[in-house]
Formats: structure tokens, C-alpha cells, sequence
């Protein structure tokens, strides 16, 4: 099993490919049709990840003491932002997805992104992924 | 209110040497700014005024002794003339300065609270923006009035018959936006106006998207109160307007306490200063207002019929050029609208389109344009929305429509 570091690498290594920000985006939208969906009955309210203009839902489960991620956008763009994130911490250790460093996504060429104040969430959605982490990680100790 | 139709006669080359900022770029592209309706570029002049000010006679205004009090003094009451003679407005102290169209709109409706008992009713209409449904709402749960909303059809355009059926003598106010911000659509405010005074109700306009375009005139329009904010009209941010009957303003209480608002205070009994300053408490903007004075002087030197014209033909090209685009959909198409362009394509979300024309140095809004009322109707989570001002081309426009294509091509 990969690490998040080695997942983020492999990551980083593949946008490294695309040399303008038209085929970065292409491969992020790609990406989005990779994500493992939410199923219907998750898109809540209480699963949609807030700040974003365009609405995200993100659900977790624990399977086998990890964290698995599935979630899902009506933008693609954003779609493809949280599939990226979902690969680098679904199927984690709770505890690993806390711990995990983000600047990954500066070197994909997202950096613009990672501004709190930015419309698409990308903050909030690393922040919603973690907390699920720190909820789950309660639920193990 | 005149939409001018005649050929506009003016350089839009040299009237864009005036704006400094549109000659960067953006993303490596040159900057195409079609994002007017949220805030307007600000020309030369207006930024020379704000430089003078700072550099030359920064100083509080009114009971000050000294030579650069008095100039500011001077400087802002002269702003208040010319934008009481800009919408001509009876008396220049029924030109009340705010911090723009929201402050003012909050004004009104907390003034009107002491006006208002249960059972009275508040007319809005379903096109508003939610700085003018949410200080209603407020107002509505503090004095158990209740609120009623006008319906829009699909084309975008207010329901009249429905809105005559809703007036009656419990209406004790009619809150619309002269231009709607999400569509554009110009209402059709002087039969409003008409009806609702045959009513005895009080009449707010909310100008912020018909002024950039439209140059309203308040006793034509025998309107009781209308706001604009000087940000889309090549002024800054955090400054604009309330023009009130001064009857309504009389009868209005103050709206905060503090400096200027007062005429004389003891422990016992402060009593209020006379318009405007009544509803002036503390040191206001006075740069911003003085930048407005001189935003309006630039438009109207252009001159707001030749601004109506231009826009209109931008208007009429873009419409054009977009619908080329297959599956692209317009939203509010109703006949008389001002040059905003609210569209989606196809179920791209609209803020994709965003950000990806962005990256090609374009700038619009995407979203519900704070009007999630609107985008109910329509069952759509927003738009992509172009607006556009004076200053803009139709080469911009052929930049943007090849923009909005691209990223069709790459989002479907």
C-alpha cells in the first residue's frame, strides 16, 4: 500500500508532464472522471463541503482501519480538485491524513487554488477531509 | 430614464487611455474586464482626484477653523451638488452620503421600523439582489408587517398585473430594483411608482445597476427613495448615494448615533442636526465622495446617452456572437434590458466557464449574482455573467466569445 507522500509524488510527477496550465487543467478534469462516487443517498447537506461555489459532497467510511473517501461535484473543475485529493488520502490511516502535508498541490500547478479567499473551496476541502480524519481517528483510541 | 438608440459618436480608444488598469494583463493575456456590474474600472481623472485629495487638503470636514477643513468642506458639498443636479434632486441635502447602496438601502428600512405596525405590507420583487430582501426581511420579523414579492416571468420581467393585485392600503412600502443585477432587465418603475402611490405607499429604488447606464431623474420619476453606490459608476468602493423626498427624510429617525448628526447634546436630551447630517454620523468618506463627484463629472462629459447607445450596440453584438454558441442559453431576454449577458451552456456548471476564460485573462461573474431567488425560478445553480461598460469592444467581445468556446470545447 502507498504512502500519501509516494501517492502525492506520483501525483506531482504526472502534472510534471504537461507543460501549460490548458493541458494541467485537461488532466485535472480527466482526473475528476476517476473519482470514486458518493453514492445518491450521501449528497446531504450535512456531507456538502461549505465556501465552494459549486457544490461538493465528500463521505467517509472506515473500512478495515482506514479511511475511505467517496464524494462528488456538479463542476468539473472541482471535480477534478477533490479527486485529487481523495487519491492522495483515501484509503488512509486516519491518523497518516492528519499528519499529511498539502504543498503538493502548489507543485502541480495549482497554487492559485490554494488561496483561503479563492471561490472554489480547495481549503475547505482539505480542511473537510482532515476533520474526518480527526473524527474517525477518536472513534479507534 | 432614456435609452438612447441613436450611433454613438466617440472613440472608445481614446476613452480607454483613461483607464490605466486596462492596459495589464492578466494570466499573460491582455485584460478583457467584463465584470462591470459587480464594479467598474475607475478612469484618470477620478484616480487624480483621489491623489489630489490625499496629497493636498486631507482633512476632516465641517466646524473645522483651519484652511484645509474648509476646502474639504467645501470640496464634498460640491460633490453633493452635483450628484443632487445628476438625478436632479430637488435639494441638495436630500442627497444623503452612505457608504453605498447596501448602507443606504439599511437606512431606510430601519427608519421605517418606527413607521411600521402589524399588519402593514412590504412589496418586493423576485428579481431583487439579497441587500434588498434580507433588511426587509428583518423588518418585516421586528414590526409583524409582512412581506409580499412580485413574480417574474420567464423572459425575466416583473408579473404587473400581479403586482397591482398585491397593492393595498396595508402596503406601506414598494422595494425595487430599477435594473436587476442578475439579468439586467430594466423594470418598468414609473408605472410602479404610479401604483403604488395611488396606494399611499412609499417607493424605493435600488439604482446601483441602472446608474451606470441610465441617468434617472428623481422628480421625473416622483420616486420617494432611490440608492447608488459609486463603484459602478467609475467612482470608488465604499461610497454612494440616498436621494429621499425630504418629507420621507424628516420623517425618518436617525439611523446611528455619534459626530456630526447632532445639533446639541446633554445627559438629558441630544437634539438632531437638520439634513443631511442627520443621517451622516461621523467622519464619513469625504475622499470617496469627492471621487464621485468627479466620476459623475467624466460620465456625463462623455454623456450618459452616448454611454446608453455604445453599450446597447456591445449588448446587441455579444447577444449575437453568443448565440452561435450551440446549446448556450440566455436568461433574461426581456426587450428592454441594459448591457449584461447572464448565460449557461448546456449543464456546465458556470463556474467552470469561470475559470477557465479566466486563465485566458477574462474576467465575469459566475454564481447566483446574489440572487438565488432568480436562479430558483430557473432551477439553475447560477450563470456566467458578462457586463459591460462604455469602455469596452467588440474586439474584446470576439476574444471573449473564442474564449467561452474553448472552454465548451474543453469542459463537454
Amino acid at each position: 500500500m502507498k504512502t500519501i507522500k509516494e501517492i502525492q509524488e506520483e501525483i506531482v510527477d504526472e502534472f510534471e508532464m504537461f507543460d501549460d496550465w490548458m493541458q494541467r487543467y485537461e488532466h485535472m478534469i480527466e482526473l475528476g472522471k476517476s473519482l470514486p462516487l458518493i453514492e445518491e443517498k450521501y449528497k446531504t447537506d450535512d456531507n456538502l463541503i461549505k465556501g465552494c461555489q459549486s457544490k461538493v459532497w465528500v463521505h467517509a467510511e472506515l473500512e478495515d482501519d482506514r479511511l475511505v473517501f467517496t464524494s462528488d461535484s456538479d463542476a468539473i473543475i472541482t471535480k477534478g480538485i477533490i479527486a485529487i485529493l481523495v487519491r492522495a488520502f483515501s484509503n488512509q490511516p486516519p491518523k497518516a491524513i492528519i499528519e499529511a502535508d498539502t504543498t503538493f498541490i502548489d507543485e502541480i500547478g495549482l497554487k492559485e487554488h490554494l488561496s483561503p479567499t479563492r471561490a472554489n473551496g480547495l481549503v475547505s476541502m482539505i480542511k473537510q477531509l482532515k476533520m474526518y480524519a480527526v473524527a474517525y481517528q477518536t472513534q479507534l483510541n | 430614464m432614456k435609452v438612447a438608440t441613436e450611433k454613438a459618436h466617440f472613440n472608445v480608444e481614446t476613452i480607454r487611455k483613461d483607464f490605466p488598469i486596462l492596459s495589464r494583463k492578466v494570466n499573460g493575456y491582455p485584460l478583457v474586464y467584463f465584470d462591470n456590474a459587480a464594479t467598474s474600472q475607475t478612469p484618470q481623472q477620478v484616480i487624480d482626484t483621489i491623489v489630489d485629495y490625499y496629497s493636498r487638503y486631507n482633512a476632516n470636514i465641517h466646524r473645522g477653523v483651519h484652511t484645509l477643513s474648509q476646502e474639504a468642506t467645501d470640496a464634498y458639498e460640491e460633490a453633493r451638488i452635483k450628484i443632487q443636479k445628476h438625478f436632479n434632486a430637488e435639494k441638495s441635502h436630500e442627497i444623503i452620503f452612505t457608504s453605498g447602496t447596501t448602507h443606504a438601502i439599511n437606512l431606510v428600512a430601519s427608519g421605517f421600523a418606527s413607521l411600521l405596525k402589524k399588519g402593514d405590507e412590504i412589496i418586493v420583487s423576485a428579481l431583487e439582489h439579497h441587500s434588498n430582501i434580507v433588511p426587509w426581511q428583518m423588518l418585516c420579523e421586528k414590526t409583524g408587517a409582512q412581506l409580499k414579492v412580485i413574480p417574474m416571468g420567464e423572459e425575466g420581467a416583473l408579473k404587473m398585473d400581479e403586482f397591482e393585485a398585491l397593492l393595498s392600503e396595508r402596503t406601506k412600502l414598494v422595494f425595487v430594483n430599477h435594473v436587476s443585477n442578475a439579468l439586467g432587465t430594466v423594470n418598468p418603475v414609473k408605472e410602479i411608482i404610479k401604483k403604488a402611490h395611488e396606494v399611499g405607499a412609499a417607493v424605493l429604488l435600488d439604482g446601483a445597476q441602472a446608474a451606470p447606464h441610465i441617468k434617472a431623474d428623481v422628480q421625473e420619476l416622483d420616486v420617494d427613495f432611490y440608492v447608488v453606490s459609486a463603484h459602478k459608476m467609475c467612482g470608488p468602493t465604499g461610497v454612494g448615494v440616498l436621494y429621499g423626498k425630504e418629507e420621507w427624510l424628516n420623517k425618518l429617525p436617525p439611523y446611528q448615533g455619534g459626530g456630526e448628526m447632532i445639533a446639541t447634546v446633554t445627559f438629558e436630551k441630544t437634539t438632531y442636526a437638520d439634513l443631511p447630517h442627520k443621517f451622516e454620523a461621523g467622519t464619513p468618506n469625504i475622499c470617496g465622495g469627492i471621487a464621485f463627484g468627479a466620476a459623475l463629472d467624466y460620465m456625463n462629459n462623455i454623456g450618459f446617452d452616448t454611454i446608453a447607445a455604445y453599450e446597447q450596440e456591445l449588448l446587441e453584438y455579444a447577444t449575437e456572437k453568443l448565440r452561435e454558441i450551440e446549446g448556450l442559453k440566455i436568461y433574461g431576454t426581456s426587450g428592454e434590458k441594459t448591457a449584461v449577458i447572464s448565460f449557461n451552456i448546456g449543464d456546465i456548471h458556470p463556474y467552470d466557464i469561470g475559470t477557465i476564460i479566466d486563465k485566458l485573462g477574462i474576467a465575469v461573474r459566475t454564481g447566483h449574482h446574489c440572487a438565488q431567488p432568480v436562479m430558483d425560478f430557473y432551477g439553475i445553480p447560477g450563470t456566467v455573467r458578462a457586463s459591460f461598460a462604455f469602455y469596452n469592444t467588440k474586439e474584446e467581445i470576439d476574444v471573449f466569445v473564442k474564449a467561452v468556446e474553448r472552454a465548451k470545447n474543453m469542459l463537454s
